[in-house]
């Protein structure tokens, strides 16, 4: 009865409950999407930085990092290797050479960190191969070099171009080849693509008087086991530096971080304003409806149970409305991520800072769970204060009005 | 005869510039079966008397005895059981629930009585039969006339099982014809159901149908006539 009665006081103003209902469902349909929206595009750096740049987990000499100087070699690394693609967990590893070297065409000159990579195992650890415009992933002979486009541009080069490339060697010689221009990459990160080339790593090995990988770059078959695997693989290489990509690119790390807190912050706000409008509402109904509530108390009904009656109202409200925002959010967020969102247009300039102009919008279920335990609590709160307000009220008052 | 309801000097007071004395010391017994009728004019003290023996508010001075209880004893949430178990109320408008049907209405404060559901059953169908509204029984008030609407109010205000019935004014708002027929009804449940009614008036047509007309003027009973 009381659910009745709620339920029929909730439609008795179609249009104002519906513009509330409305309300209830636009902001948190909007919240979700955006939700939506800001985790895509965090994953989607995410997969970037992994599958482009860092893989999941990387293998160091301690040193290594610190100045890349040559002599800082993986002690064994060709037998690690062997060991990790041994290893169900890993999807391939792949070992690097790195050396911090000059690029120099007939034009201008630029440093860049110059990769020595082997195109089979590289080519399954990341995705530089499938970024190629121009020529083929692949070194023809041993002085092919594969460039970016940004670099290209930079240093006005076409496919065939001659390079002189500088470096320092092991016993710190300074040593010059020329390469030529077998390949043009270019990824959705401008700073990347400008600060990285790639050699054979035979070819690099020879010119640094190196005989180890600097770098052994893994990628994973999931992502969940990163943080188990990582901790796995220091203990087994106590000597060496394992890092995964948390530790590598910190500043993602923080980006995840503090995503989620200002994400939160969004939700609330939004939250924060539908609170103010359901009150705002529900005090109308309440006071709208004194003399009828004043006659219920008179002829005996309790005031917990007039208390319950708005409480159920309003939660009927947001109920009606929230399952509404859900669903839209949901269906956009899972039209939309297969279908991506182009923002190419309005976002120039997005790649500069590595980020994708498709954006595939993504929420795990986590989160609508979050979200609507959050409009439980909303529901909640906004219907304390009308509900209060209607103790308050005293039932001679509203029936000398009668 | 049993005396239903009782007051001892009995006085509320309204403080102000100038005190208003809207129920001063009235000394009121009603007994068992009465239909009477308290009657004066406007601001005479009739609501404020009425109010004060519905529980619905606090004397200045003086007691309120129902069937043997002082209600002054009474804690708010006992007035309020007190008005549910013993009281039925009818007021002169805005006596129902508008988002719920005649059926509803009258079912929604047997619910809070805890009553069992064949039991309100049988009960809406007995008193609506008695108002003559069977066949409005699933109509919202806002389709019923005034007068159907105040007859809906009789039968939910005896839905309870009350001791007596308290109408302020219930005629008020009605052309004559409904309010004879109210006060068709009202008598015939006094009679048949041996309920007691006091309600406030003052319409002539109704004061005559009463059985006692008690006469108020500026808070004071002025005369106490036993047809
Ligand atoms: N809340 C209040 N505050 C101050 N004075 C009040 C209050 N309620 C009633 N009064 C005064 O008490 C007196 C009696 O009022 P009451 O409503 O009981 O009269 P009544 O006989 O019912 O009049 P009517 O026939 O107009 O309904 C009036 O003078 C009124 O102005
Ligand atoms: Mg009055």
């Amino acid at each position: 009865m009381m659910f009745k009665i709620s339920w029929r006081n909730v439609w008795r103003h179609k249009t104002r409950s519906l513009i509330v209902i409305l309300a209830i469902a636009v902001g948190v349909w909007a919240g979700i999407f955006i939700l939506g929206f800001y985790m895509g595009i965090m994953d989607q750096r995410i997969q970037d930085v992994i599958k482009t740049e860092v893989s999941h987990v990387q293998i160091h000499h301690k040193l290594f990092t610190q100045n890349y100087h040559p002599k800082f070699q993986i002690k064994n690394s060709r037998s690690i290797l062997e060991d990790l693609n041994h290893d169900a967990r890993v999807k391939r590893a792949s070992g690097r050479n790195v050396s911090m070297v000059m690029i120099a065409s007939a034009n201008a000159s630029s440093g860049v960190k110059l990769i020595g990579v082997n195109p089979d195992d590289e080519s399954q650890v990341t995705v530089i191969k499938d970024k190629v415009l121009e020529g083929v992933y692949g070194f023809q002979n041993s002085n092919s070099i594969i460039v970016s486009r940004k670099l290209c541009d930079k240093l006005k080069l076409k496919l065939g171009s001659k390079v002189v490339v500088t470096m320092q060697s092991k016993s710190n010689e300074l040593t010059a080849d020329a390469f030529r221009v077998s390949g043009i990459y270019k990824t959705s990160n401008t700073k990347y693509d400008e600060a990285t080339a790639f050699v054979q790593d035979e070819k690099l090995q020879t010119l640094l008087e190196c005989d180890d990988y600097h770098e052994i770059a893994i990628l994973l078959n999931s992502n969940d086991d990163l943080d188990p695997f990582t901790t796995y693989l220091s203990g087994k290489l106590p000597d060496k530096s394992v890092e995964s990509w948390k530790d590598l690119v910190p500043g993602m790390r923080y980006m995840v971080e503090t995503a989620d807190q200002s994400l939160g912050i969004i939700m609330w706000i939004i939250l924060l304003a539908l609170v103010f409008g359901i009150i705002n509402t529900m005090l109308m109904a309440v006071l709208e409806r004194i003399r009828e509530i004043g006659m219920l108390v008179a002829i005996g009904m309790s005031k917990i149970r007039v208390f319950f009656m708005i409480v159920l109202e309003t939660v009927m409200l947001v109920s009606v409305g929230a399952p509404i925002g859900m669903l839209l959010g949901y269906i956009f967020i899972t039209y939309f991520g297969s279908h991506g969102i182009d923002l190419s247009i309005v976002s120039e300039g997005m790649e500069e800072f590595g980020y994708a102009t498709i954006v595939y919008p993504t929420l795990d279920f986590s989160s609508y769970i979050k979200v609507a335990t959050q409009l439980v609590v909303l529901a909640i709160v906004s219907s304390i204060y009308p509900a209060w307000r209607t103790l308050q009220l005293k039932a001679i008052d509203a029936i000398r009005k009668i | 005869m049993k005396n239903v309801i009782e007051t001892k000097n009995l006085c509320k007071t309204y403080e102000g510039v100038i005190p208003i004395h809207a129920v001063n010391d009235v000394d009121l017994q009603i007994q068992d079966d009465e239909f009477t009728a308290i009657v004066g004019p406007s601001g005479s003290g009739k609501s404020t008397l009425l109010n004060l023996i519905g529980g619905l508010d606090h004397p200045t001075s003086g007691e309120v005895i129902v069937n043997g209880h002082d209600l002054s004893e009474f804690s708010e949430s006992k007035l309020i059981d007190y008005r549910l178990y013993h009281i039925g109320f009818v007021f002169q408008a805005y006596n129902l629930i508008p988002v719920l049907t005649v059926r509803e209405n009258i079912e929604f404060i047997m619910m809070l009585q805890k009553r069992k559901k064949e039991d309100i059953k049988n009960r809406i169908h007995e008193l609506l039969e008695e108002v003559d509204l069977l066949d409005k029984i699933n109509k919202r008030p806002s389709e019923l006339s005034g007068g159907q609407q105040q007859r809906v109010a009789v039968a939910r205000a005896l839905a309870t099982k009350p001791e007596f019935v308290l109408a302020d004014e219930p005629t008020a708002n009605l052309d004559s014809k409904s309010a004879s027929n109210l006060l068709d009804t009202m008598e015939r449940l006094n009679k048949e159901e041996s309920i007691t009614f006091i309600f406030s008036t003052h319409d002539q047509r109704v004061i005559d149908r009463a059985r006692r007309v008690v006469t108020l003027e500026d808070g004071k009973i002025i005369s106490d006539v036993q047809k």
